[in-house]
């Protein structure tokens, strides 16, 4: 447990160093969302919630089990679409451009907007195959080596390339969950996407695994959006610049990570923060 | 009150331990008498499968056997008198020749083969045996001549040659070689006349005549006129026939509606009502498929009766609920984690069942085919009703010609009044049926652990 101390220690500086809190809302708005409702049937289970994600910075939603920060996150890539009887109102645009448009492809969508599961969820396919489905399907390699490029170096990015690059043709159910959690984020990296969603990605893992993933979302922050939802407020103050905090349905709160930890505005949120909540 | 405090309930400690290992030995004996009532269900249902297999084998295993005549034929231009055959080149036209070929092929059989077959069999008589024409020729099968015609008519050179040919002995000749027939019995309750009887021991200790594996049982069609000589053959390729048509239409035709119904058919009264009837339909008795194909394919279609064709149809309606049932819930199992996986990396649903999901289900909808296919291999009542339990003499070349199946080939043996005779058939051709099922559940096996090791 030393080593994972120091770890997360070294990943608290390195954020701390690479950017000022305040930075992140000086950054431009890559995600604007105005109004968001969502019904399951006749139950609501999101309440206007209206929220700015800035460019290239993490942002975290936290907030006690069913508080509807997973479903708002599922809201920003379109997943919600799968779920039988689940209606969207309100917007959401990724550059200006809502992405509820009707003319807009949710396949184009997904492309530009990635995610992580809560589960590690390869596919029951070879490591390579996993990294190579996107850009194969979305057609952005022109020829074998372009594909084993981007194989190599997402896997490069997702800081697992050292650690698979003999096994490349195994199945990538057989790695480890840390593992396959990472070759899940080197899969959704591999399309090139602006924006990351990660859906409480170390929820399923141990601590060490939940150390390196972090320090590898560090990394990730200085090319891509991320939204991440995580149950662990220690692991939002560690990696995020920005929280929301949900509680029932609605956005509580929103800030600066650094001010939302020392200094809440909201009882809700003093309490959860508190431990009195969730 | 140290131990009470302790406890919520009334009794003291040794109390309770009694009252538990009282509950206990109950306990047990209940565990013990279930045990005991399924091993019992499983002996009993073992034990009925072995006493199938062994009734059917016991009563099967001498169809296997057939008894050959090894004869010296002698093509004595004396009885084939007839014109040389007609050749190509002294035609104008292939039609010419083709009619001519006919015609010639015609004067051969009006020939008496069967003095042909008598001569040879004379050849084989010890010295000073007495035997009139009519009883000799009970020895070999009936179907010995028109063997040794189509010897000449492939090759009319043999004209005046002796050549060797093997031709069945009769199915009396045959039983009594076998032992099958209580040589006790006087002449009156005798199939053959003592002189054939005679013959025919004599012949055995000569060589002449000896049994070995039945090959006709394989390579012949059915046959009456000549029972020793029928064959499975053509009821083989009849079933061979069907289960090729239900492989090509039910399993793309299954697969393609499980796949709609389940991951693309929006939720709905319409949806509801067609899976109902979906799942009815696969409880439907399958003799009332057979009467929709006679109905449907025969009367409003006008398809030939009998046809492998049909009966392919009828079993690929029987087949599909099977197999869009066992898709389905193939599909139902593959975890939502898979398909949010595909769909999160911008899979299209198509791409995300094709890709994804369906390799997953491969196995399961694999072994759901085959078995769906071995059923409707067993299947007998429907084919009845659209005229394939008629007899067929021939080798069906086309899904379109006439033809029977393995099951009512079984049902059609089993029904003949020459039961001294068939009963070994039918449950050789039961062996026959049931060796090609265990080879497709085999291989439904087989494919099943090599894709999921894949996996």
């Amino acid at each position: 447990m030393d080593m994972l101390a120091g770890k997360v220690k070294l990943t608290q500086q390195s954020v701390n160093s690479a950017m000022n809190p305040t930075d992140a809302l000086a950054r431009p708005i890559r995600l604007e969302a105005r109004d968001v409702t969502v019904h399951y049937g006749a139950k609501q289970a999101l309440f206007g919630i209206s929220i700015d994600i800035p460019d290239r910075a993490v942002t975290s939603f936290i907030g006690p089990s069913g508080c509807g920060k997973s479903t708002f996150l599922r809201c920003i890539n379109r997943m919600n679409d799968t779920i039988e009887g689940a209606r969207v109102g309100g917007s959401i645009k990724l550059d200006g451009e809502d992405i509820y448009d009707p003319s807009l492809d949710v396949v184009e969508l997904r492309a530009r907007i990635g995610m992580v599961f809560q589960k590690p969820n390869p596919f029951p396919k070879s490591i390579y195959e996993n990294v190579a489905y996107g850009p194969r399907i979305h057609g952005l390699a022109r020829s074998k080596s372009d594909l084993d490029e981007i194989v190599v170096s997402s896997l490069r990015k997702a800081g697992l390339f050292e650690e698979v690059k003999d096994r490349l043709s195994e199945p990538g159910t057989g790695l480890s969950g840390g593992q396959q959690q990472r070759l899940c984020i080197a899969r959704a990296i591999a399309v090139g996407p602006e924006v990351i969603l990660m859906d409480e990605p170390c929820s399923a893992l141990d601590p060490i695994a939940t150390a390196i993933i972090e320090e590898l979302i560090d990394e990730l922050r200085e090319n891509y959006t991320i939204v991440i939802v995580t149950h662990s407020m220690q692991q939002a103050a560690r990696v995020s610049q920005k929280t929301a905090f949900f509680h029932l349905g609605k956005l509580i709160e929103e800030g600066v990570t650094e001010d939302i930890f020392t200094n809440p505005v909201h009882k809700q949120t003093q309490d959860y923060i508190m431990g009195r909540i969730g | 009150m140290a131990t009470t405090s302790a406890s919520t309930s009334p009794q003291t400690a040794p109390e309770r331990t009694r009252l538990i290992r009282a509950g206990l030995r109950r306990r047990h004996r209940s565990e013990t008498i279930f045990r005991g009532l399924g091993m019992a269900a499983i002996v009993l249902a073992l034990g009925f499968v072995v006493l199938l297999f062994v009734d059917v084998i016991r009563k099967g295993v001498p169809a296997f056997v057939q008894s050959n005549l090894h004869l010296e034929v002698f093509f004595d231009p004396a009885v084939i008198k007839v014109d040389p055959a007609p050749q190509t080149g002294d035609f104008a036209s292939p039609a010419e020749f083709q009619a001519a070929s006919l015609a010639w092929q015609r004067d051969v059989a009006l020939l008496n083969w069967n003095r042909i077959i008598e001569a040879s069999l004379r050849a084989k008589l010890p010295a000073n045996t007495q035997i009139d024409t009519r009883e000799l020729l009970t020895i070999p099968e009936t179907n010995a001549r028109h063997q040794v015609r189509e010897l000449f008519v492939a090759n009319p050179a043999l004209l005046g040659q002796t050549v060797p040919v093997d031709v069945l002995a009769s199915a009396n000749a045959a039983n009594w070689i076998k032992g099958n027939i209580d040589r006790s019995l006087g002449d009156a309750q005798q199939q053959m006349s003592p002189a054939a009887r005679a013959v025919i021991d004599a012949f055995e200790t000569s060589g002449t005549v000896s049994n070995g594996f039945a090959w006709s049982l394989f390579t012949n069609a059915d046959s009456r006129a000549a029972p020793a000589a029928a064959g499975l053959l053509g009821a083989f390729i009849g079933s061979l026939y069907m289960m090729l048509i239900v492989i090509v239409l039910a399993v793309p035709i299954g697969v393609a509606a499980a796949i709609y119904l389940e991951e693309f058919a929006p939720k709905s009264r319409l949806t509801d009502f067609i899976e109902v009837n979906i799942n009815n339909l696969a409880a439907v008795p399958s003799i009332v498929f057979g009467l929709l194909g006679a109905a449907a394919f025969i009367n409003y279609l006008h398809l030939p009766i009998s046809a492998p064709l049909v009966g392919g149809l009828v079993l690929t309606l029987m087949t599909l609920p099977t197999i869009i049932i066992a898709t389905r819930g193939a599909l139902l199992g593959v975890s939502p984690a898979l398909r949010q996986a595909a769909l999160g990396m911008g899979a299209s649903k198509t791409q995300m069942v094709f890709h994804h999901v369906l390799p997953v289900t491969l196995p399961s909808i694999l072994t759901a085919t085959i078995l769906g296919v071995a059923h409707a291999l067993g299947e007998t009542a429907p084919l009845l009703l659209i005229g394939m339990k008629a007899f067929v003499a021939q080798v069906p070349v086309t899904p379109l010609d006439q033809a029977t199946a393995l099951p009512v080939q079984i049902y059609l043996w089993q029904g003949n009044e020459n039961r001294n005779f068939f009963e070994p058939r039918t449950a050789a051709a039961i062996m026959v049926l049931l060796g090609v099922m265990i080879l497709l559940n085999g291989t439904a096996i087989f494919l099943r652990s090599r894709l999921e090791k894949r996996v």
